[in-house]
């Protein structure tokens, strides 16, 4: 296996931060560093990961804080280049603050935070993120937040559809998301942003290990 | 100059003021009276407790540590740090808030130790939610703990719920942390080392919570808004940047001891870390950061304001320690030095001028009480039943229903999906099996944790009741193949001063004391509310027991739901015709009677140890503990708590020897229900002989449906698709109903 140089973003009140470096670092063996939000530049990585959690409380609204910490300009310029980012719920609510994704994140339906498993389809298996994947696979993956029902508009959906983004579609809609949308790239592809956590289902010791094959792939893939 | 008013107003009696002028042989000063009130309350100072916890056992088959505010046990190179405590009266008043605090609180009990937290659960009670009253302050409590909680990223991997009336009026909201540290990296709350700095970091001091242990927590209270303002106000983005830079100040060594601003907030962190490392405190009130204007000093030595720990740090390191804080943009002050004279002095913001100087003993030694205590009149007459006073059922069929909906017997899904149970990667079982097991990263072991009371046992017989609690947690323990380690206790009682209601605390100290020298399990923290009362009376004595159980192989886990069609199933321990304070009793024939259930605590020994030697040697693919319901119910349990793979049963090998209400639906205790493949059948029963365990095959697993019959007879027989629905949505459709 290649070795890659992952920086997992910390910010104030993430706490999948260990999460992600302990499956890239422990389970994977890969070269993972912390990248303090108050850092400016982004150095010597392949891979960003922004974690979940609750970054400044989720205070304001989830990601609005967090989009103006000093390292967001550094992920953007990175992106911009073709980096690889990936959000993985908080993480992804801040990639659509920050504009590097298209949408908006509302409470789910039911308005009340849900942790659970649930079902998601593959859509999309021609990205970085999910190239190790078969065609339509679904996968057992866990999620867990409040705020994870996507939100765009007619327009917007279209040009996600136009563009193969939708990248991962629920079987069940947990939350009430626009078209069951759980997780989705930018036109690039290069910048994933999704709701369900794969590193939770990463291990043997956990209930699933569907999640492995999306952090395989991006070391597959570079 | 004080008045009675004054110290009345602040809880204390007229003799504790008369001790206080004896001890200090001079009036106190405003700020000195506030300190003793809050010291001396039945919160902070176990007042009432103090003479009966001694008899607590506090060593047991594992190396257990007691600390300040926590306390743990030692597994190889690691301590496992965990506790248990009470929010129950802010909670009555501001569900949301008092839960949510109630979590922080005692998550910081577990850091300030130096132990990184990895585990919540709770155990909660409230009256029935037919009483809009009630629900709200069921969506207000999983609202707190869920909001605190998730947000710091501790995973909340299990606990209970229970409805009665008798909690009408006073619910119960008891949360319980775990954390693990590096054994030899543990932090101490004192302070000592004459010129060493003491430190004031987190959050800033307002006005909540004033009050809010000597009167809110240390006296009955009457439901009402005028208390709101003594319940704290809890920001869990601030805990959780608390918890990385406690964390990164405690690896640097510069820390000599630490202590959370919780009860009493500044007065107990000073009064009790000078008293603990035997040295005195001079400190001003000039520096500390404060949110409202013209706060008197007695309103910042007693503020209950969240988040905010005292630290003691070796002098000249004072700005290492700022460092971290500024880092995580939380305050970090020096507000004064550690003397020698075992004196706490503080001095005015504005004029240096002393407002207390008393001696750190005086204030952490507070009185202890002898209660009088007296056998209550309900207890004859309550015991006095008789099993054929209540008719037999015709159709088992609808009483295992009614049963599988009572709220406290339904799955509590509703509640556990809303919080975070999954952070951290640690959570191998997740909520809803008999007990949620945590693996311990770098090692092949896990914990296993539970919290456990049937309070409506208690209330029948104390003693009895708390045995049962003990033995119930280690049995849930057991159950997913661990071996019963440790307890927390947090004891929730009504007004001490009751004879009766002290008759009650005596008897459960007693019983859990009595419970855990036979298991040889230490208790290792806890805690003690009292005054939980409403106009009615006081609440059902409620011990609750937090247990840790260690599972030797990560590979070795059990879960209570059956694995495979075709397994054999067994029963260990005896069913015996009694149904005294049974979940049936009380919901079919509406009544609270009889006595608790037997416990032989030998049986309970060797129905555990049979079953714990069965999971390590692999025979075994599911073990479910009998509790609440007892045997039909617990068996529909082990068919259909795994939504995902249900696997239906057929009994037909039970001794119908005894009333068949009291064998389907009695609660007799030290019973489990294994189940097995047919060829590891003969080595579970030599593991049983050789334990002298009772062992009945009473039938096997397969199908879609629940069947028990007796001969030809069918008594019950359900689609599991039935009982599924039933049991996983009776709790969200009695919170939906009425809205």
């Amino acid at each position: 296996m290649k070795f890659l140089r992952f920086g997992v973003v910390v910010f104030p009140g993430s706490n999948c931060d260990h999460d992600c470096f302990y499956v890239l670092s422990n389970v994977l063996k890969q070269d993972v560093k912390y990248i303090w939000h108050k850092e400016i530049e982004v150095r010597d990585v392949d891979c960003i990961v922004l974690p979940g959690g609750f970054s400044y409380g989720d205070y304001l609204r989830t990601g609005a804080i967090a989009r103006f910490s000093p390292i967001m300009q550094g992920i953007i310029n990175f992106a911009n280049k073709g980096g690889l980012v990936i959000g993985i719920c908080n993480g992804f609510q801040i990639l659509l603050e920050a504009g590097l994704l298209p949408g908006a994140m509302l409470c789910n339906k039911n308005v009340h935070f849900i942790c659970k498993h649930v079902y998601v389809k593959l859509l999309n298996k021609n990205t970085p993120f999910t190239n190790l994947y078969k065609k339509d696979e679904v996968l057992k993956i866990p999620i867990a937040h409040n705020e994870g029902n996507y939100y765009i508009d007619e327009k917007g959906l279209e040009t996600l559809k136009e563009n193969n983004q939708i990248v991962f579609q629920y079987c069940d809609n947990p939350n009430g998301a626009v078209d069951n949308i759980a997780g989705i790239v930018n036109k690039e592809g290069n910048v994933l942003g999704m709701m369900p956590h794969p590193e939770r289902c990463s291990e043997k010791e956990l209930d699933s290990q569907d999640g492995l094959f999306i952090f395989k792939s991006i070391i597959g893939g570079i | 100059m004080i008045t009675p008013e004054m110290y009345r107003a602040l809880g204390l009696s007229d003799k504790e003021y008369q001790n206080i002028l004896n001890l200090l042989e001079r009036e106190p000063t405003v700020t000195e009276l506030a300190m003793f009130a809050a010291e001396w309350s039945e919160h902070c100072g176990y007042v009432s407790s103090r003479n009966l916890l001694k008899i607590l056992p506090k060593t047991g088959k594992f190396e257990t540590l007691i600390g300040e505010d926590s306390g743990g046990i030692i597994v190889d190179d690691l301590a496992i740090i965990f506790k248990m405590e009470s929010h129950n009266h802010p909670s009555q008043v501001e569900p949301k808030q008092g839960a949510a605090t109630g979590v922080g609180g005692i998550i910081r009990d577990i850091f300030t130790a130096g132990a990184r937290p990895i585990a919540s659960l709770n155990s909660l009670r409230f009256g029935p939610l037919s009483e809009p009253y009630n629900k709200y302050l069921l969506h207000g409590v999983v609202d707190g703990i869920q909001f605190y909680g998730n947000c710091l990223g501790v995973p909340t991997i299990g606990g209970e719920i229970y409805f009665d009336e008798s909690y009408n009026g006073n619910c119960l909201v008891n949360a319980m942390s775990i954390g693990i540290a590096k054994k030899d990296k543990l932090a101490r709350a004192c302070a000592f080392g004459e010129g060493n700095s003491i430190m004031y970091v987190g959050a800033s001091t307002g006005r909540d919570g004033i009050g809010g242990c000597s009167v809110l927590a240390s006296h009955e209270f009457s439901e009402g808004d005028a208390k709101r303002p003594t319940v704290q106000i809890g920001d869990p983005f601030m805990e959780k940047c608390l918890i990385e830079a406690t964390l990164e100040i405690l690896s640097t060594g510069y820390v000599l001891g630490i202590k959370d601003m919780g009860a009493a907030g500044l007065t107990c962190a000073v009064s009790e870390m000078a008293s603990d490392g035997e040295s005195g405190i001079d400190m001003e009130l000039c520096n500390i950061p404060l949110r409202e204007k013209n706060m008197e000093p007695w309103e910042i030595m007693v503020s209950e304001s969240q988040e905010r720990m005292l630290v003691c740090v070796k002098a000249g390191k004072e700005k290492t320690i700022n460092d971290i804080f500024s880092k995580w943009d939380l305050n970090a002050v020096t507000i004064g030095k550690v003397t020698k004279d075992k004196i706490v002095r503080i001095r005015d913001r504005d004029n240096g001028k002393i407002l207390v100087e008393v001696k750190a003993d005086i204030l952490t030694k507070a009185p202890i009480y002898n209660m009088p205590y007296k056998e209550p009149e309900y207890i004859e007459k309550i015991n006095n039943f008789e099993i054929n006073d209540v008719p037999e059922q015709k159709d088992y069929n609808i009483v295992l229903l009614s049963l599988l909906k009572s709220p406290s017997i339904a799955s509590k899904e509703w509640v556990y999906e809303q919080y975070d149970h999954m952070v951290q990667l640690n959570t191998i079982v997740l909520p809803g099996s008999d007990a949620a097991v945590i693996r311990l990263k770098g090692t092949n072991k896990a914990i296993a944790a539970t919290t456990d009371c049937n309070s409506r046992y208690c209330y029948l017989n104390p003693y009895r009741g708390a045995q049962i609690a003990v033995a119930e947690a280690a049995r849930n323990l057991v159950c997913s193949g661990a071996e019963p380690a440790s307890i927390t206790d947090c004891l929730n009682f009504g007004n001490p001063k009751k004879p009766d209601r002290y008759w009650q605390f005596k008897n459960c100290v007693q019983g859990i004391t009595d419970a855990c020298k036979f298991f040889n399990v230490s208790v290792a923290s806890g805690n003690v509310s009292f005054y939980n009362e409403n106009p009615k009376g006081a609440i059902y004595p409620t011990p609750t027991i937090g247990m840790i159980g260690i599972i030797e192989d990560i590979n070795k886990v059990c879960t209570q739901y059956f694995k495979n069609e075709g397994d054999m199933i067994i029963l260990l321990g005896v069913s015996m015709e009694e149904f005294g304070g049974s979940e049936y009793l009380k919901l079919v024939h509406g009544l609270v009677k009889g006595n608790a259930p037997e416990l032989d605590l030998k049986m309970e020994r060797a129905v555990q140890l049979t079953t714990l030697e069965a999971i390590r040697n692999g025979l075994v693919n599911s073990a479910h503990d009998l509790s609440e319901g007892g045997l039909a119910v617990g068996l529909a349990e082990c068919c259909i708590s795994n939504k995902e793979r249900m696997i239906g049963a057929v009994i037909n090998n039970l001794n119908f020897d005894i009333r068949t209400d009291a064998l389907l639906f009695g609660e007799s205790q030290s019973r489990i229900i294994l189940s097995c493949k047919e060829k590891s059948l003969n080595q579970i029963k030599e593991i049983a002989k050789k334990h002298k365990t009772s062992l009945q095959i009473i039938g096997s697993t397969g199908g879609n449906r629940f069947i028990i019959s007796d001969n030809s007879n069918k008594l019950i027989d359900v689609s599991l698709e039935k009982l599924q629905d039933i049991w996983s949505n009776a709790l969200r459709r009695d919170i939906d109903s009425g809205n």
